[in-house]
């Protein structure tokens, strides 16, 4: 029987998979849909991977050969598509080469990433022309394939890949023309603001959106309005813009059909199963890392993420069952969700780290971590912001005998 | 004084430089204050693209600089990079165009084609 199997061989499933073989599982297979692994990394070509893990500035796809290339002893099947995954570790799936597959695993890692929001999640009204793609399939388009989307180009959100496109089509000679973000701050990180933006001099609209996406077959122009603080557009602020091309950066969605399959219970916060510190779904001996649990910034800290579930994945399928009492982690003011959701401070070690997103941009705050009303712990950000993932570690001496412990965004005294 | 950003890496450090003297403050680690100086006086990009590949099993080969280049340069270097048709096999690292635009930076492959 194999010990482990990891689904999905992308930059989860890779230091999963090395963690777990590292960790003493002796048999770890991979399962990847794709033709190659590493997914969306094969795509990112662009720098600033790998800056905290490496120390070095690597593209996407230097960053997964890496990992790739440390695979010894691990069996890999490419082109195959996972059907089913069941409580009692047993993995249904399909590829070309070898039909119908029945695997038996001590345990499984989810590591299945997420995909990307599309028009129809968001509903903009107005015609259905060609012209508006995900910026995540107009980057696999232009980056893999060799096909440029368009020439004139107006982006709908402000997350990483949205900021990254607008400088790409730039590059390649597009005209990006504003990119469009709702919230009256950026979805992606302030140093693609930067590079991708206002290098280029791409005008950044805050709190605007599109109302209407013009055009009969192809993208002719879309019309942009100012948002109120309820995020509804504001009569009388429409202007337009004429363009053949919207890209989409609207916000990615774990992918965990399977996981839902599976009946493995999922936040709804996160729209990723719950996890307990090392990772472990609430189906005991199947773990989830990655973006299949909540979305991350930095794929450096995927791959930290992932080498801890693929570790407790081996130690679990080697017979050592995580135990011991659980602490419920819940946000409180400010915070949007933490990961892990559980804690079993026996299993820690000395420490627990925590991740999390807050919900508004915050100048000098401290994160606090409570136990009803006393202060287990807390630390000072001079900034904070919803685009920027955080995190904090916990001294397991400080827990006590919490049962919960809340994590809130607070001001300093 | 100028007001800046620091795109070294993810934290992004608000910097605070002196125009003349070039003193950065803000900065969290000693690249933030080397990057507040070049930003003003010479402002450079680590530049990223793909190129043409034959008989490969992907038909666009991803590349960058070495290091960094002038920001003014980065069209330019596009352009030339518009010329270049590798063939497979290329190894990650292999160089694509030596001293590209006489930025005294190496093109090199990125990926294995």
């Amino acid at each position: 029987m194999t010990d482990v199997i990891v689904i999905g061989g992308g930059p989860a499933g890779l230091a999963a998979a090395i963690s777990a073989r590292d960790n003493g599982a002796s048999k770890v297979v991979i399962i990847e849909r794709d033709t190659c692994l590493g997914g969306i990394l094969n795509q990112c070509i662009h720098n600033g991977f790998g800056l905290h893990r490496f120390k070095e500035e690597l593209s996407g796809p230097e960053y997964a050969s890496r990992f790739a290339g440390n695979l010894e002893n691990i069996e890999v099947l490419t082109d195959t598509m996972v059907l089913e995954v069941t409580t009692d570790r047993v993995v249904r799936a399909v590829s070309r080469q070898h039909g119908y597959m029945e695997l038996s695993a001590k345990a499984i890692v989810l590591a299945m990433g997420c995909r990307e929001r599309t028009r129809g999640a968001i509903s903009i009204p107005g015609d259905r022309p060609a012209g508006v793609y995900t910026a995540g399939a107009a980057q696999r388009y232009l980056n893999i394939e060799g096909y440029m989307v368009g020439k004139n180009a107006v982006i709908l959100g402000s997350g990483d890949i949205g900021l990254i496109m607008a400088r790409r089509m730039t590059l390649e000679g597009a005209k990006v023309h504003a990119c469009v973000e709702l919230m009256p701050y950026s979805g992606g990180l302030t140093r693609n603001i930067v590079q991708c933006l206002e290098d280029f001099d791409i005008p950044l609209y805050l709190s605007h959106t599109i109302t209407r996406i013009h055009g009969k077959n192809r993208v002719e122009g879309v019309t942009i309005a100012k948002v109120g603080p309820d995020r509804k557009p504001i009569a009388g602020t429409e202007f337009d813009i004429e363009c053949d091309t919207v890209l989409l950066s609207v916000g990615l969605i774990p992918e965990n059909e399977l996981t839902r399959g599976a009946g493995i219970p999922i936040d709804r916060r996160t729209n990723g199963a719950f996890v307990y510190e090392n990772m472990e779904t609430l189906s005991e001996g199947i773990f989830a890392c990655g973006n299949v649990v909540h979305v991350h910034d930095l794929v450096d800290y995927v791959s930290a993420e992932s080498e801890r579930a693929g570790a407790a994945a081996a130690k679990y399928a080697l017979g050592e069952k995580a135990l011991g009492r659980v602490i419920a982690v819940e946000n409180g003011e400010g915070v949007s969700y933490t990961v892990p959701q559980y804690i079993r401070p026996e299993n820690c070690g000395k420490t627990a780290s925590l991740f999390f997103r807050v919900r508004n941009v915050y100048r000098n705050v401290r994160i606090t971590v409570r136990n009803g009303e006393k202060l287990v712990a807390s630390f000072n950000r001079e900034h904070m912001a919803p685009g920027e993932m955080e995190s904090i570690v916990i001294p397991v001496s400080l827990m006590g005998d919490a049962e919960k412990l809340t994590v809130s965004i607070e001001e300093v005294k | 004084m100028a007001k800046l950003i620091c795109i070294v890496c993810p934290k992004g450090c608000h910097l605070t430089v002196d125009e003349t003297t070039f003193e950065v403050v803000g900065n969290n680690c000693p690249r933030g204050a080397a990057y507040g100086k070049t930003e003003l006086t010479a402002p450079t990009r680590v530049l990223t693209s793909t190129v043409k590949i034959e008989n490969g099993e992907i038909c666009r080969c991803p590349v960058r600089t070495k290091g960094a280049v002038p920001k003014g340069k980065l069209f330019e270097i596009m352009s030339a990079l518009r010329e270049v048709t590798l063939v497979s096999p290329v190894k990650i690292g292999d160089v694509v165009i030596q001293n590209v635009c006489d930025t005294g930076i190496d093109v090199i492959a990125t990926r294995n084609v």
